[in-house]
């Protein structure tokens, strides 16, 4: 019992991770239609700032995770601005620049830190374990499971409540259609890419507590199992991504742990086979 | 600011290609500054890709002026800022928001005027927190309309609002334009004739992506010869001309063009 417990806030921690990149995916797929290549990219300038500004710089790890947030959004921002705005009516290149963007910074970071993962300062608060119904859990699988937890919430109540929210439901409908009722749809891009950035960069931070360490190719290696849950979801849904998030999490510890490791992989990669056989617009088969 | 019978809209030499298609090899079109202006042509005319042109959702060249202000270089965000309300052959109604999400959605002016919208359509009040995907056809063309008619527009163009429509709900959909027609001006992409008949005052004719004929619309659909000629008029049969306005409506059945 108390091994079903550990796999079930191990899988659903991990599946916070995911959630935290595919957010911000499928609001830019939903709305945008950019398949960004570069969103893992994104996690690992998150990460590295944050393992910079905890072990390099001082500070503590709240301030470092928001630091790393920061970077990450900034780096979205200008990732929009420079580099996917210019090529909206050429989507190959879009993509071709986002595969490349998603291979540069690994290769930069590695050029500047080393390919070497480097340890993540554990604050004395979240390295220790608490116990769950006989089973011992590591608390920082509950801080991924809050924060995705409170992202989710944010991303909700922004959809809903505000006229931004507004704008990227309609957008991920009809992104035309927004522009003829006289809305500058490029500023909801920006606002949306800068959203993904900064929960790419907080999964990037909190990664860093997930696995203890921070390595260069640790984004992209997230970012296909957040391609994975953005297409269970359903593009543009972030309650698709959520759920979705949560399964595959789920089906990757609980196959890896009672299969053979490196199973849990490949039953993803099933379980998105037969999602899409049964219901081809993933789970919601809805937007936003 | 032109004088008060000068058009409201002007095109001039309108070309469109896409993909290396040429779908428009110069269009040229006056809309009147009151009431309706019918859009007229076969299918595949071009007449959606002209008032897609117009807004800025296909790249276009050549000269389109609203009240002389010259709108080819702007994006559609500001063409429809000009004051230009656009009601889609699609409707283009977000089906995933309620109603009061897809009218919120077009204000643009400091005080919408939503007072407007419910005398015109009432069953919106009623209906707006109900989701747009549930709404019947005609229904989501009152909120593709309602739109339009929450700002001070001074044009608004509306792509075949009848289209796919059943009889009675032509008839609603036909009173509220006449309704929105007698505040602001209108350019009506419209196939059914009956329709044409009892709105536009004027009309223009597209065919293989050019202007075949501008003038009156009485005019043109007196003239069964050239009725057939440009808009395929299949039969001899005149078209139902429609109730008059503000009598009991019979619903507008007349001949649809090219059928």
């Amino acid at each position: 019992m108390d091994t079903v417990i550990l796999l079930l806030c191990t899988g659903l921690g991990l599946g916070a991770l995911y959630f935290l990149v595919a957010s911000g995916l499928s609001l830019i797929f939903g709305l945008m239609d950019v398949l960004n290549f570069a969103h893992g990219a994104l996690l690992s300038v998150g990460a590295y700032a944050a393992w910079w500004a905890t072990a390099q710089a001082g500070m503590d790890f709240y301030a470092a995770v928001a630091f790393g947030t920061a970077v990450g959004t900034l780096a979205a921002v200008l990732l929009e601005l420079a580099l996917i705005r210019p090529l909206y009516s050429r989507p190959r290149d879009q993509i071709l620049a986002t595969v490349g963007v998603g291979l540069a910074v690994p290769a930069l970071l590695m050029g500047v830190w080393g390919a070497d993962a480097r340890p993540f300062p554990q604050p004395s608060g979240l390295s220790g374990t608490v116990r769950v119904l006989g089973a011992v859990v590591p608390v920082n699988r509950f801080v991924l499971m809050a924060a995705a937890l409170l992202v989710l919430l944010a991303l909700r109540l922004f959809l809903a409540r505000t006229r931004y929210g507004l704008i990227v439901r309609a957008g991920v409908e009809d992104r035309a259609m927004v522009t003829a009722l006289g809305i500058d749809v490029r500023r909801a891009f920006t606002l949306v890419f800068a959203i993904g950035g900064a929960a790419a960069a907080l999964g990037g931070a909190l990664a860093g507590l997930y696995f203890g360490s921070v390595a260069p190719g640790q984004g992209t290696g997230l970012l296909i199992f957040a391609f994975v849950v953005v297409v269970m979801g359903g593009m543009g849904s972030v309650t698709g991504a959520a759920v979705a998030s949560a399964g595959v999490g789920l089906v990757q510890q609980f196959a890896n742990y009672y299969t053979a490791a490196g199973l849990g992989d490949l039953s993803v990669v099933v379980l998105l086979a037969v999602l899409l056989l049964v219901r081809p617009g993933g789970l919601t088969g809805r937007l936003a | 600011m032109g004088a008060p019978h000068d058009p409201l809209l002007t095109v001039r030499g309108l070309r469109v290609v896409i993909d290396g298609l040429h779908i428009l090899h110069g269009v040229d079109l006056d809309v009147a500054p009151s009431g309706v202006t019918a859009l007229l042509g076969r299918n595949g005319a071009g007449k959606t890709t002209t008032v897609k042109a117009v807004l800025g959702l296909v790249p276009r060249t050549g000269g389109i002026r609203l009240a002389g202000e010259d709108l080819t270089r702007l994006p559609t965000h500001l063409v429809v800022r000009r004051g230009i309300g656009y009601v889609p052959e699609d409707r283009g109604v977000f089906g995933g928001l309620t109603v009061a999400e897809n009218l919120r959605l077009a204000e643009r002016d400091a005080e919408p005027a939503y007072p407007l919208v419910h005398e015109i359509f009432p069953e919106l009040k009623r209906r707006e927190r109900q989701v747009a995907g549930t709404l019947s056809g005609g229904q989501q063309q009152m909120v593709a309309i309602a739109r339009t008619l929450l700002n001070a527009n001074r044009l608004i163009i509306a792509d075949e609002p009848t289209k796919g429509l059943a009889p009675r709900i032509v008839t609603e959909v036909a009173d509220a334009l006449e309704r929105v027609a007698s505040r602001v001006p209108v350019l009506l992409v419209e196939q059914n004739l009956a329709l044409v008949r009892r709105t536009a005052a004027t009309c223009a004719v597209l065919a293989d992506g050019h202007t075949v004929h501008q003038g009156a619309t009485a005019e043109l659909l007196a003239d069964e010869e050239a009725a057939r000629r440009l808009l395929g008029v299949g039969s001899s049969r005149r078209p139902s001309p429609g109730p008059s306005p503000g009598a009991a409506p019979a619903p507008p059945t007349g001949t649809e063009v090219n059928r």
